[in-house]
């Protein structure tokens, strides 16, 4: 059932994917990002993350896509400016079968050990996943939080500094 | 409902960033609640927040203290580095008010800017987490982003901080990734739990997934201090923006880039030493040799500086490959002169550039050394430091980089880098050959100093100076510096 | 753990059903009597000028790229509020830190105007 349902969500990702790039229209391509989007979002609360799926929608489906959807209406193209050349083409195909052999060899010749992390779905389900994130946030991960704050102030600047009409 | 317990905070490990950004955001609220047309007051009262802070970090001098759960420390690795990043950022500031006001982009915020960018650097050498160490690049590289492109109504500047944009935003990608990898084989971010992990667990080169992690954090950082062939962006981000920026970046970021890498490598995965030292071997080979033979090729000289800055960066990555304690000293030693002889010959490039013109092609310096003798001689001072002639600085950081390398055992590193120094003389001599031994094809009527020019110049040639002619006590500084 | 999701599944379902439906009965059921006036792009009875495709402006960026960061800020208050009794003052203190800071950008783009319609 699960995997199921998994093969579904994680081959709508993949085709919608595969339209964002493909479409012509760049609008067309922008909503089939959204939809991307909400498929990585249910394939996180398949994961038991669901706090990372309630930000995969508040900021990537939501915020971010208008950004990206103003930035297509600022530039205001219509269809695909140019046709990619088959040189681009055959550049793209080479190196991404490159990385598919790549990635191939490290999963079949090489022992992947990595660390059990303590967190498991028992742990989740009994104190929650946002209060987990949030516990570590708050207190291993105290400085990196703050300078968090830094790092947004800096980008506010930066957005006015750039981009308003009159400084 | 139990409450969770406070973590062991030492706000004195990051009172001189906290001190540092108060102060930029005071200027920033300075700047928009009083309205004056004269920027050049933000200018100094940075550099008061920056003496402030360099005040605060000396009597730290010698301890090493962690805070913030180890996500932090400060030690003199840190300290020497900090002492860097914030001179730079200083020198960078008295140079940028007259060439504002000629470009005519004179915004206040770049003061908060660059000392931001400050607070980015110094979080990149003390950070002891890959968390801090990503944000503080993050801080530092956003703020890069719209210095860059600061000058608003010039196109070159614009695609300077387009194209930096791009291709750091996706250089930073191959960092997390990286990242990520080193957590998932490790389970810990903290750089000193990494390596008690790894050998506690007898985790190897055996292990793909760290060695992946170790390969895509490298990129990372070998993109943020311009190695080859990670280096494509740096000539035309150089060339485009704002001049006192280009000195800013071709120095700081590049210091705060290998405090990272050097702590990361260092100190975290010293037991991939046998990888990593051979992948930055062929790092440093082609960092030099690309650097060297592209500059030689240059008419403009910003951009052939900034080609001198990947062969610069190819040098470093020679005492890095050595990983031994001479090595690294003559890092931070290099770090240190170079901070001083590269903005001192950007504050020239500067004085010599008019609006809209920026004079910056190697044959507009014709006959420069007479009509401003006293610049002349400044300007060869810091060009012999870059090429690396005794007594100049530039000479004994590389004497230390290369003997670094010699007694590691990596004997053709180091005659392949003294080579490539030997090649790079050249184009520096170039154009004092058209300083000196041009007709004047121009009166430089137009060369003005102002006092915080005096300054900047002044600082720069004693910085290339003295540590050249009395390296002793600055050697001995940055041996007490290093990881090891 | 399936159930949990229940009630957003179902919102989902109705809000697809209500889409679809609506689309579907009114092409079943409505009358089809097409001309040029009808099928002209509805403003608000006045005849319409030009393309709807127009430029935008880059105000319109500069709001969105704002929105944003202030979402991103709004991110971190999830956790913070889920643990509020349990961090007690020091979780004050630490948002307070945060808050501050991001207030002095707020200040900031409100005093330089980036939040009017110039």
């Amino acid at each position: 059932m699960e995997t199921l349902f998994f093969l579904i969500v994680a081959a709508i990702a993949v085709i919608c994917s595969l339209m964002v790039v493909t479409n012509k229209n760049p609008i067309n391509s922008a909503l089939s990002l959204i939809m991307t989007f909400f498929c990585l979002a249910t394939l996180y609360v398949m994961l038991e993350a669901p706090f990372m799926a309630a930000i995969q929608v508040i900021v990537y489906a939501g915020a971010i896509m208008v950004l990206i959807v103003f930035v297509i209406m600022l530039l205001n193209i219509k269809s695909e400016a140019g046709r990619r050349t088959s040189h681009a083409l055959f550049m793209g195909i080479s190196v991404g079968l490159l990385l598919l052999v790549q990635t191939w060899y490290l999963l079949v010749k090489s022992s992947l050990s990595s660390v059990r992390g303590t967190v498991d779905s028992a742990m989740i389900s009994k104190v929650g996943h946002t209060e987990l994130i949030g516990k570590s946030l708050f207190t291993d991960f105290l400085l990196p939080f703050e300078i968090t704050s830094i790092l947004l102030l800096v980008a506010i600047v930066g957005a006015v500094v750039l981009s308003k009409k009159k400084l | 409902m139990d409450t969770i317990a406070i973590p062991a905070i030492n706000l004195a490990v990051i009172a001189p960033e906290v001190v540092l950004s108060v102060v930029a955001m005071a200027l920033l609220l300075i700047n928009v609640f009083v309205k004056s047309e004269q920027k050049g007051y933000l200018g100094y009262l940075s550099i008061a927040g920056i003496l402030g802070t360099l005040l605060m970090l000396i009597p730290a001098w010698g301890s090493s203290v962690e805070g913030f759960s180890g996500t932090i420390i400060q030690d003199n690795f840190a300290i020497f580095f900090k002492v860097i990043f914030l001179i730079s950022a200083a020198m960078s500031i008295l140079i940028t008010d007259k060439y504002l006001e000629r470009e005519g982009c004179n915004q206040g915020e770049i003061y908060p800017l660059i000392l931001f960018a400050t607070v980015g650097m110094m979080l990149m050498a003390s950070g002891t987490d890959l968390m801090t160490i990503f944000l503080g690049l993050e801080v530092l590289s956003v703020s890069l982003y719209v210095l860059a492109g600061f000058n608003r109504n010039n196109i070159k500047s614009n695609e300077a901080g387009l194209k930096y944009f791009l291709l750091g935003a996706f250089s930073t990608g191959f960092l997390l990734y990286g990242m990520a990898l080193t957590y998932g084989a490790t389970g810990t971010t903290k750089i000193a739990k990494i390596a008690s992990y790894i050998a506690m667990n007898g985790v190897s080169s055996s292990n793909l997934m760290l060695v992946a992690g170790m390969i895509l954090m490298s990129t990372g950082f070998a993109f943020k201090v311009a190695a080859a062939p990670f280096h494509m962006w740096t000539p035309d981000v150089y060339e485009g923006a704002p001049t006192p920026m280009t000195a800013f970046m071709s120095v700081g970021p590049k210091a705060a880039g290998f405090a990272a890498f050097a702590r990361v490598l260092l100190v975290a995965l010293p037991a991939l030493k046998p990888e990593w030292s051979s992948l930055l071997w062929v790092l440093a080979v082609l960092t030099m040799t690309v650097g060297n033979i592209t500059a030689l090729y240059q008419q403009n000289i910003k951009r052939m500086l900034a080609y001198s800055s990947i062969a610069h960066a190819g040098y470093i990555l020679v005492g890095f490959t050595a990983g031994n304690a001479v090595g690294t000293a003559g890092i931070l030693f290099y770090m240190l002169s170079y901070a001083f002889m590269n903005i001192g010959a950007f504050a020239i490039i500067i004085l010599v550039g008019k609006k809209g013109e920026e004079n910056s092609n190697v044959s507009d310096y014709a006959g420069f050394g007479y009509r401003h003798p006293v610049l002349g001689i400044a300007f060869c001072i810091f060009l012999f430091s870059l090429a690396g002639i005794p007594p100049a600085a530039g000479f004994i950081g590389k004497f230390y980089l290369f003997s670094g390398a010699i007694q590691a055992g990596y004997i053709w590193l180091a005659v392949i880098g003294v080579l490539n120094s030997a090649a790079s003389v050249y184009y520096y001599l170039r154009v004092m050959v058209f300083m000196y031994f041009k007709e004047p094809t121009e009166d430089f009527e137009w060369v003005k100093l102002t006092p915080a020019f005096v300054l900047c110049l002044l600082i720069a040639v004693i910085g290339v100076l003295v540590p050249g002619v009395l390296p002793g006590l600055f050697l001995e500084l940055a041996q007490k510096a290093v990881l090891m | 753990m399936a159930g949990a999701y229940l009630p957003i599944i179902l919102l989902l379902a109705i809000a697809v059903c209500f889409g679809l439906g609506s689309l579907v009965f009114s092409s079943l059921i409505g009358q089809k009597k097409l001309s040029a006036v009808k099928l002209q792009p509805y403003e608000c009875g006045c005849e319409p000028v030009g393309s709807a495709q127009e430029r935008f402006s880059i105000k319109f960026y500069l709001i969105a790229m704002l929105f944003i960061l202030f979402d991103i800020e709004c991110v971190f208050l999830y956790p913070w509020a889920v643990l509020f009794k349990r961090l007690g003052v020091f979780g004050i203190m630490e948002m307070g830190a945060f808050m501050l800071i991001l207030f002095v950008g707020y200040i900031y783009i409100w005093k330089k105007g980036a939040l009017e319609w110039e």
